[in-house]
């Protein structure tokens, strides 16, 4: 057996500490070690983008990511979108504009769409349409996900001029 | 139909959708967010090759990874009886494969270790040794004398499955010949995935003290999987539980029962624990349902004028290993004798055989009633083949030849009763919306500067809603569907359906149309499906048959609640129920308005104040058979531009007018429009699942099996006209699959009606730009 | 999919990483974006008993000018060479190289120093550093040595680091005035690797003369190819519809594509041609025929 490593990942504002093999995957770690559900698994290679959540704030593949690479480091994913119980625009966006259908791809979805309006708070439809060209949706035709993702940067923009 | 409040929110409400509050926030729970104490994971160990003798299995390396606790094999579940177990279509197939395997990534035994990554780590270590055997993929080979025979399990020594054939086989032959003219058309239906982003999995969790397996599964069918697991596993029925929580998309890849839940549950009663299997995205494309797969030819006769007077179509089935075809219809080859379309044929004959290759078995409805996008696709070619014969236009060819509106109830050479259409309506908004003539003389001053450019046409006739129980079973079970609706004394309700969402919103949906039946605020009304020990028995979702058929029982059971309702509110208002009228949401004394009773004081006094005699309670169950398929249709334009230099093509526009009668939220039935098409854009343009001469399957994983991503989609624009059934409780049709049927055919039908004038009838998908570039080399146009 | 089981070494310097790949031979590999070696691991192509990550070696992730070059870090992010203002201002043809690998999420591990050491033909770097005429730094027990990119790639995921040496900066000569260049990649999807790809760099003179020009190809042959006679063919020409139609066809003859799910040889030598043409064409606007 491989040595464990302790490692110290702080999930959606929580400290997390555990000790790992090093081939853990980050994704096993969030969902098996963390119990923390959201973040999906849709393929094996690096192609669908349901496991996305953000390292120190760049959405990155969990699944092609080892859980002792992450030690020190910030994760977050679908479940520290929400603060104080309200929803993050993003989650409103989609509800709103009907962005998502069976929901497994939504969670990375949404983070890849947080990663690239925090980048850039006001994009056009191909910005948006390219910021997202790593998270794959089978049932949405991301039609609605685009009009999401603008819902979401037109209320982000109305919070930042108020 | 009357339109509610906003307030009630009934039928044709853009009501935002109920389940999204979990999904948004990571509190959706599928199969895989299943943790169970105690639980233990199973690894399948599968065939490198395609065909191949078993020559032994060794555990013992595998056995002594840490935390392995079982492997399991073919020969341990012959033991059992449990080696093969049915398909849906009278076939069987192996679950572990004993003897020999069959196509690569069978299953061939099952490793179960405490935690998952050590049951990957003993499914590497199982060492199976294998003797090659000659292996067959050409479907077109598998009746050749010197063809290697596939199943040694069959007394037939054939790869021949089945011959089936429909119509009228001299008529139709007879006109053909006749001509004068004719079309002619050689199209395959490559072998395709559903690919839903959850892949198929399943927690098996066998309690040995009380006897009782509970199955958290991947399923889009857990009533009738139950039975399923009853009859062939002998648990007692009432010993099993089927739970299908969320479900991460299903296509139709989620109704076969699949070997890996036989193992787990193998696994589980053996070991007396939870048992969780989760397959791989490459083990899902590699060996659950394929779709298609069906080699084509469409043979038209039609007058000068265009008026066509017989179709005859021949087809191949390529089934793979076993005949895992996930229909429940009477018929081998499903629905496919739609194949007549939306145009009025005279005459037409249909014949289809079906063979064993080695390959993955299937042959699964994806987004499709049972090989009714085959045949939507394979009719909808063959008109623009007809057309470019007559040199006439495409759109003035199908609207000389539409079923005329004045013609339903129809009945189609090839036996279906269409039940309602009005094709040409539908036609004319797309052309409208498109400005079809204008695209036209687009076209024409393109190809002066020699540009590439293309418009498809696809005015398809879909069939679905299975299903009438005269022509559709699931071993015998009739194709009913169901729901149970309660009212609570408050007023307020929770239903259950024999169905199971995959993404379709049905939480938000049923309760509309309760809303709109009984006048309950559709946001007091909560729905429940997936729970066999609560749910009524249902067949489940597939072949866009939820509205049509559970739809169906949902407004028959608010009906009987309203029947009762109607008493209650009579005994309440001292007057006779002839006296009463109703209004969503309250009964009130004819001429006399105001004196009324609401809904929800009539199930208050369902439990407080009844009429004597009556039972308490204000409840209803309604089991419905429909009388017939419902047949929504709808026509697609498709505008594409081809690069010249390197063969791509560019969807420039596409336009979708759908009709599926009485739409119950049309934010719903858009979005399940957009995610059809992107479907269809994949399968016109991107996808097959291929095997190369030795059995290696090609396009086994994400990375060669294409995913469009939001790159590659275009915006669609959407249209709707509509015909309501006539024969359905809520005049709706069903709408799901209908952009996957419809549009493969308008992708294709575009891109070589951009090369028409070079004398291109026909590419084959997927429409590749090597393809493309390969054509125009020929002509020099490159 | 899981990864076999491995060791994983943390070194904080490049001496240490250095020294624990002589320590471990073969059996050790250097995780850097990770992006390529993981999906082999979890597949079980690769599986290497020691990994070493050099992410929490410090100084190895940069992008600046100096001393005539662009330089450019090992472990520096894709994504932050596609988000560099210098870049895109100036070295046009490696932003659009940059903007075209894998998807948004990969680029934000991935470095550039991976997509080179890993020697894979359909890498998008190899073709444009050839273009440009980079040179690449090894690091390894004896210092740190210099190598042309064009000897870099010796054959399918074959280069001519050592076994104990690191890729640890990318120098690009700072282009002359009137140079332009760009990368041209079909792919059939985002996130796929090119069924052709093509990085062209011109230098024209005052007279629009081409005095210089770079061309490589990518998936088209055991290594990124570089198109050494359409090259020197355009030397001294102007870049008129011939010379390239020209150029491109000499470009398309150096390729040696092989037929896969993405297409036919004969299609991709094919778009070898087309792309070269395209892309020179554009080089030339830039560059300011």
């Amino acid at each position: 057996m491989a040595k464990t490593h302790h490692i110290h990942i702080r999930l959606n504002g929580v400290e997390k500490e555990a000790d790992v093999a090093p081939r853990l995957l980050l994704i096993h770690f969030i969902r098996d070690v963390a119990g923390q559900t959201g973040t999906h698994l849709g393929c094996d290679t690096t192609s669908c983008g349901a496991c996305t959540v953000l390292l120190d704030g760049r959405p990155i593949k969990s699944c092609t990511f080892f859980a002792v690479q992450a030690d020190g480091r910030e994760i977050r994913t679908v479940e520290g979108l929400a603060s104080d119980g309200k929803l993050h625009p993003i989650q409103e966006g989609f509800h709103q504009e009907h962005g998502l259908q069976c929901g497994f791809c939504t969670p990375g979805m949404m983070l890849s769409a947080v990663a690239l309006l925090e980048k850039n708070p006001n994009p056009t439809e191909a910005e948006i349409r390219w910021g997202i060209s790593g998270n794959l949706c089978r049932c949405t035709g991301y039609q609605n996900i685009v009009k999401a993702v603008q819902h979401a940067a037109a209320k982000m923009q109305k919070g930042v001029s108020a | 139909m009357m339109q509610t409040s906003p307030e009630i929110g009934g039928m044709g409400h853009s009501v935002k959708r109920k389940e999204d509050a979990r999904f948004i926030q990571g509190k959706g729970t599928y199969v895989d967010d299943v943790h169970l104490p105690g639980m233990v994971y199973g690894h399948v160990v599968r065939s490198p090759y395609g065909h191949a003798r078993l020559k032994s299995i060794n555990i013992e390396a595998a056995m002594k990874v840490p935390g392995a606790l079982a492997v399991i094999t073919g020969a341990d579940l012959a033991a059992a009886n449990l080696a093969w177990m049915p398909t849906l279509f009278h076939d069987k197939q192996m679950v572990l494969a004993t003897g020999k395997v069959l196509f690569q990534a069978q299953e061939v035994a099952f490793a179960v270790a405490t935690e998952q990554y050590a049951a990957a780590d003993m499914a590497e270590l199982v060492e199976v040794e294998y003797e090659e055997l000659p292996v067959l993929v050409d479907p077109h080979k598998a009746l050749d004398a010197d063809a290697p025979i596939l199943r040694e399990d069959r007394e037939e020594k054939s790869n021949h499955i089945f011959h089936w054939e429909v119509g009228d086989r001299h008529e139709t032959q007879k006109a053909i010949q006749g001509g004068p003219v004719t079309a002619k058309v050689d199209a395959v239906f490559q072998r395709c995935h559903p690919a839903p982003l959850e892949t198929c999995g399943c927690v098996a969790d066998f309690n040995k003290v009380t006897g009782k397996l509970t199955i958290w599964l991947t399923s889009q069918a857990p009533h009738a999987h139950r039975t399923l697991f009853a009859l062939v596993g002998g648990i007692p029925e009432q010993n099993i539980r089927v739970i299908s929580p969320d479900i991460g998309g299903g296509f139709g890849n989620k109704v076969p029962i699949y070997p890996g839940y036989v193992c787990a549950v193998v696994a589980s009663l053996t070991l007396g624990r939870p048992v969780k299997w989760i397959e791989s995205r490459s083990e899902n494309l590699q060996s659950t349902g394929f779709a298609r797969d069906y080699h084509m030819t469409a043979e038209i006769a039609a007058e000068r004028d265009g008026t066509v007077k017989a179709l005859r179509v021949k087809t191949l089935a390529d089934h793979g290993a076993f005949n895992a075809a996930a229909q429940p219809s009477k018929f081998p080859a499903g629905l496919f004798s739609i194949c007549t379309g939306s145009y009025d044929f005279p005459k037409a004959f249909c014949e289809v055989d079906g063979v064993y290759t080695n390959k993955a078995p299937g042959g699964i409805a994806y987004r499709c009633s049972f090989r009714v996008t085959e045949a939507a696709y394979l009719i909808e070619r063959a008109m623009d083949v007809l057309a470019y014969e007559l040199k006439m236009d495409p759109a003035a060819l199908r609207l000389k030849n539409f079923i005329p509106p004045d013609k339903f109830p129809y009945q189609c050479p090839l036996g279906w009763t269409y039940d309602s259409g009005n094709y040409p309506a539908a036609m004319n908004l797309a052309l409208k919306m498109a400005g079809y003539d204008e695209l036209r003389k687009e076209q024409a001053e393109k190809r002066k500067k020699g540009e590439l450019m293309g418009i498809g046409i696809s005015s398809f006739t879909e069939i679905v809603g299975a299903g009438p129980a005269h022509t559709f079973d699931i071993v015998g079970i009739k194709m009913f569907d169901s729901c149970e609706i309660r009212i609570h004394p408050t007023g307020k309700a929770i239903a259950r359906l024999g169905t199971k969402s995959q993404g379709q919103g049905h939480e938000t949906t049923f309760p509309q149309i309760i809303a709109q039946e009984l006048g309950i605020p559709q946001q007091d009304i909560v729905l429940e499906e997936g729970d066999t020990d609560t749910a009524p028995y249902g067949l489940g979702t597939y072949a866009s048959r939820s509205t049509p058929v559970a739809g169906g029982a949902t407004a028959m059971a608010s009906r009987k609640i309203r029947d009762k309702a109607r008493k209650i509110a009579a005994h309440l208002l001292e007057v006779s129920e002839e006296d009463l009228e109703w209004e969503p949401g309250k009964f009130f004394v004819k001429g006399a308005p105001s004196k009324a009773k609401t809904i929800q004081e009539i199930a208050f006094a369902a439990y407080t104040n009844l009429p004597a005699g009556m039972e308490a309670g204000l409840e209803a169950v309604h089991y419905y058979d429909p009388p017939n398929l419902t047949f929504p249709f709808g026509t697609y334009i498709c505008v594409v531009d081809i690069d010249k230099g390197t063969g791509e093509v560019k969807v420039r526009r596409f336009i979708a007018v759908d009709d599926c009668g009485n739409i119950i939220n049309p934010m719903i039935v858009e979005g399940q429009i957009h995610g059809g098409l992107t479907e269809g854009l994949a399968i016109a343009f991107m996808q097959l699942i291929g095997y190369d001469e030795s059995g290696n399957v090609q396009g086994g994983n994400f990375m060669d099996y294409l995913l469009p991503t939001a790159v590659e989609t275009p915006n669609w624009e959407t249209g709707k006209t509509c015909t309501p059934s006539p024969h359905h409780p809520i005049g709706a049709k069903g709408v799901g699959e209908s952009p996957n049927v419809g549009s493969p055919a308008a992708f294709v039908n575009a891109v070589v009606d951009a090369l028409s004038h070079l004398g291109v009838r026909h590419i084959d998908m997927p429409v590749t730009s090597w393809k493309v570039w390969q054509i125009l080399q020929q002509h020099g146009i490159a | 999919m899981i990864p076999p089981e491995f060791e994983y070494l943390r070194p904080a310097t490049i001496p240490e990483a250095v020294s624990l790949l002589q320590l471990h031979g073969d059996d050790a590999k250097i995780l850097s974006g990770g992006q390529s070696l993981i999906p082999m691991m979890k597949l079980r192509l690769a599986r290497p008993a020691w990994l070493i990550d050099i992410n929490h070696i410090p100084g190895l992730a940069y992008i600046r000018e100096e001393g005539g070059y662009l330089k450019i870090g090992g472990l520096t992010r894709e994504a932050d060479v596609e988000n560099s203002e210098l870049i895109r201002a100036k070295y046009p043809i490696v932003h659009d190289t940059a903007l075209v690998i894998a998807d948004p999420q990969v680029r934000n591990l991935a470095t550039m120093g991976g997509n080179l050491a890993h020697g894979d033909p359909a890498n998008d770097h190899g073709a444009t550093m050839l273009a440009l005429e980079a040179e690449l730094v090894a690091t390894g027990a004896n210092g740190q040595r210099t190598i042309a990119v064009r000897d870099f790639f010796l054959s399918i995921f074959t280069t001519a680091l050592e076994q104990d040496e690191i890729l640890t900066e990318i120098r690009i000569p700072v282009p002359a005035a009137r140079s332009g260049g760009t990368y041209l990649k079909l792919e059939r999807k985002v996130g796929d690797f090119a069924t052709a790809a093509v990085a062209a760099q011109v230098t024209l003179d005052a007279s629009g003369a081409c005095t210089k020009a770079g061309i490589g190809v990518t998936n088209a042959g055991p290594t990124p190819i570089k198109a050494g006679k359409a090259e020197a063919f355009l030397r001294g020409k102007r870049l008129d519809a011939a010379s390239v139609a020209q150029a491109a066809e000499l470009a398309m003859g150096e390729s040696q594509p092989s037929s896969d799910l993405r297409g036919p040889a004969e299609y991709k030598k094919g778009l070898v041609k087309e792309l070269t043409k395209r892309a020179l064409t554009r080089a030339a606007e830039r560059a300011g025929r």
